[in-house]
C-alpha cells in the first residue's frame, strides 16, 4: 500500500491570524500543521499497519517555514516527506495549489504507483475543503471525499459519508483521492522515539521545475480570484457579563427581551 | 444582460429558505434563472421560484445518481452554459460540486460568502475569515462566476415582478463516474427549522451534562434551533448534525446562545459571526464570554429556566 498524505502549513488556531497583502499571513512563530490533517495521516498510517506493508509519503506545497508542517508529518510515522516550494507559488488560488500538488503526486507515482492520496476535510485558515476535489479532478483519479470512515479492499476503496440529508457508502478504484473529516479516527501523539528519528529524516526538496509546472500556469498571476481588501473586525462593543446572585436569568430575559430578540 | 443561475436546494420536494435568499441577491447582480437538479418540481414549488423572481426553472432530472459531485457539477454545466454567475448554497457537498464546475467551466469561485456584488463588471465577495475575526473581499477576475452563499446572509424577500419560472428541462447527459454509490441511508429532516438556516440557534456544550431539556425549552420558547459543541456530540449526547462548529454547521443566526459551552476556537469558527451572541457559563473565564454581547456567570439549571419564565411571563402580560 503505498499512500500520499498532503499536509499544510497554517496558522496555529490560538495565535492572532491576520492577512498580509491579501494572503494569509504564515511564519514559522506561529505555524502548524493543519490539525484536520492529523486525521489524514493517521488514516494512512492505519491502512499501511493493516495491511503490513507499504509506505506512506507526506507532501506539503508553501514557504520555506513550511517544512514544519511534514516535520510534524515525520514525527507522526511517516516514512517519506516532500516539500514543494518555489517564489513563483505564492498567491496560487486552489486550482493552481491543486496543480502543483497533483504533478508531485505523479512524480511520486511515477517511481512506484501510489493507490491513494489522503487529505483533511479542510484547511483551518480557508476551510473552503475544495482542495480534495480540485486534485482528484486534476489527477484524473476517483474522488472519495469528506470520509468519516474508510476501507480499502483489493483494489476498491469504500468510505461512508455523513451528509446532512442521508449517510451515504461510496465505493470507488483505486487509485483515488479521499478526504477524511475529524469523525474518521483519534489521531496518535507523536512519540519520543518517533520525534528522535524524524531529526533525522531528509526531507525532499522540489522546485516547479522538479514536478515540470511552468511559473506561468500558477501563482497570483494565474489566480481566478484576487483578495481585493482584508481588514481586522472591531472587537464587539457594549459587552456585558453579570454574575448571577439570583436574578441571572432575569437579567438575561430581560436583554433579550429589550432587544426584540424574545 | 447578467445571467445568474441559482442552484435551487429542495428537502423532499421542497424548497428551503436559503435558496430564496440565494434568489434575492441574485436578483441583485441580474436575473435569475432557477435550476433544479431531480425529479421535477411540482408546479406550486416552480411558482414559489417565480415568485423570488426565477424567470426560468430549469429542470435537470436526475436520480440518486446526481448525488455524485461529478454528476451533480455536469448536470448544473448542461444546465448554465449561458449564466455569467452561478449561485448556490454553500454546503460541504456544494463546495464540491462548484470546484468541479469551475474547473469545467474555467471559472473564477468563493465559497461561505456573506453576500455578493457587480463592481465593474466583476463579482466581488465578502467573507468573514479566521473564526469572523477579519473580513475579506474577494474579486472574481473571471468572466463567470461561482458563488457559494451562506445562509442567513441576505433576508429573502419576494420580487417586486414576480419571474414567469418558466419551466425548462434540460437533456441529463451526466458522465460515467469513477464512483459509485453503494448504500443510501437517508436521515430524517430535523424537527423544525435546520440548522444551518435558523434565524436563533440555541446551543448545548459540556455544561448541560449530557441533558439538554433546557437547551431544547428555551429553543421552542424563542423559536430557534437546537446546536451543541463538539464536546457534546464526542460525547453522543446529541447526533453529530447538531454540532456547530468549523467541522460541523455553519451557522449565522440573528441570536446565538451557548448554555454550557466554554467557546473554544473550534466552535467559535462556527457561530462567531452570529449577530447576537448570549452566553450562560459556570465559568467566568470561559472565552466565550470573549465574544458575547451579553453573558451570565452562573448555573444553567438555575438561569435558564427563570429567563424561560421570565420570557413567558412578559409575553403574558
Amino acid at each position: 500500500m503505498r499512500i500520499l498524505v498532503t499536509v499544510k502549513f497554517v496558522p496555529d488556531l490560538q495565535s492572532q491570524r491576520s492577512f498580509t497583502d491579501g494572503s494569509v499571513t504564515r511564519t514559522g512563530d506561529d505555524g502548524t500543521m493543519n490539525e484536520l490533517d492529523e486525521n489524514a495521516v493517521e488514516a494512512a498510517l492505519q491502512l499501511k499497519e493493516a495491511a503490513g506493508e507499504g509506505e506512506v509519503y507526506a507532501l506539503t506545497v508553501g514557504g520555506d517555514d513550511a517544512v514544519a508542517a511534514v516535520r510534524k508529518a515525520l514525527q507522526l510515522g511517516v516514512d517519506h516527506a516532500v516539500h514543494v516550494s518555489d517564489a513563483a507559488i505564492a498567491g496560487s488560488d486552489v486550482f493552481g495549489t491543486a496543480k502543483v500538488i497533483a504533478a508531485a503526486v505523479e512524480k511520486i507515482d511515477e517511481e512506484a504507483p501510489l493507490d491513494l492520496v489522503i487529505t483533511g476535510m479542510a484547511a483551518l485558515d480557508g476551510l473552503t475543503s475544495m482542495l480534495p476535489t480540485a486534485l482528484a479532478a486534476e489527477l484524473d483519479w476517483s474522488q472519495l471525499t469528506l470520509a468519516s470512515g474508510l476501507t480499502v479492499d483489493g483494489t476498491t476503496a469504500t468510505v461512508v459519508r455523513h451528509l446532512p440529508d442521508a449517510h451515504e457508502t461510496v465505493s470507488a478504484s483505486l487509485p483515488a483521492v479521499v478526504s477524511v473529516t475529524d469523525e474518521a479516527n483519534k489521531p496518535r501523539y507523536p512519540n519520543f522515539k518517533l520525534i528522535m528519528a524524524a531529526r533525522s529524516k531528509p526531507v525532499t526538496t522540489w522546485s516547479l521545475a522538479d514536478v515540470g509546472i511552468a511559473p506561468e500556469a500558477v501563482g497570483a498571476g494565474a489566480a481566478r480570484t484576487v483578495v481585493v481588501d482584508a481588514s481586522p473586525r472591531p472587537p464587539k462593543e457594549d459587552r456585558t457579563v453579570v454574575t448571577d446572585t439570583g436574578e441571572g436569568g432575569v437579567a438575561l430575559a430581560d436583554y433579550l427581551l429589550g432587544k426584540g430578540l424574545a | 444582460m447578467t445571467t445568474v443561475a441559482v442552484l435551487v436546494e429542495a428537502r423532499e420536494g421542497t424548497v428551503t429558505q436559503p435558496t430564496f435568499e440565494a434568489l434575492t441577491l441574485a436578483r441583485t447582480l441580474g436575473t435569475p434563472v432557477a435550476v433544479w437538479i431531480g425529479d421535477a418540481p411540482a408546479d406550486a414549488e416552480a411558482a414559489r421560484l417565480g415568485v423570488h423572481g426565477a424567470e426560468e426553472v430549469r429542470v435537470v432530472a436526475v436520480g440518486d445518481d446526481a448525488r455524485l459531485p461529478a454528476k451533480a457539477a455536469a448536470a448544473l454545466a448542461d444546465a448554465t452554459g449561458d449564466a455569467d454567475v452561478v449561485l448556490m448554497i454553500s454546503t460541504f457537498v456544494n463546495k464540491e460540486i462548484a470546484t468541479r464546475l469551475a474547473l469545467a467551466t474555467g471559472a473564477g469561485v468563493v465559497v461561505d460568502a456573506a453576500g455578493a456584488e457587480l463592481v465593474d463588471g466583476h463579482v466581488e465577495t465578502l467573507q468573514t475569515v479566521f473564526a469572523a475575526t477579519w473580513n475579506v473581499r474577494t474579486r472574481i477576475a473571471t468572466d463567470k462566476a461561482i458563488v457559494g452563499i451562506r445562509p442567513n446572509t441576505t433576508q429573502a424577500t419576494p420580487a417586486e415582478t414576480p419571474g414567469a419560472a418558466t419551466v425548462v428541462e434540460v437533456a441529463d447527459n451526466l458522465p460515467e463516474t469513477r464512483e459509485t454509490i453503494v448504500a443510501l441511508e437517508p436521515v430524517p429532516a430535523p424537527e423544525g427549522v435546520p440548522l444551518a438556516e435558523a434565524p436563533v440557534v440555541v446551543s448545548g456544550g459540556r455544561g448541560t451534562n449530557g441533558d439538554y431539556t433546557l437547551v431544547k425549552e428555551l429553543a421552542e420558547v424563542l423559536g430557534g434551533a437546537v446546536g451543541a459543541s463538539r464536546d457534546a456530540t464526542d460525547e453522543g449526547w446529541i447526533s453529530h448534525e447538531h454540532m456547530v462548529g468549523q467541522t460541523g454547521t455553519t451557522v449565522t443566526p440573528a441570536l446565538y446562545v451557548a448554555c454550557g459551552i466554554s467557546g473554544a476556537v473550534h466552535h467559535r469558527g462556527g457561530m462567531q459571526a452570529s449577530g447576537t451572541i448570549v452566553a450562560v457559563n459556570i465559568d467566568p473565564d470561559a472565552p466565550i464570554f470573549e465574544i458575547s454581547d451579553f453573558g451570565v456567570v452562573g448555573d444553567l439549571g438555575d438561569v435558564i429556566p427563570q429567563a424561560i419564565a421570565r420570557i413567558k411571563e412578559v409575553r403574558g402580560a
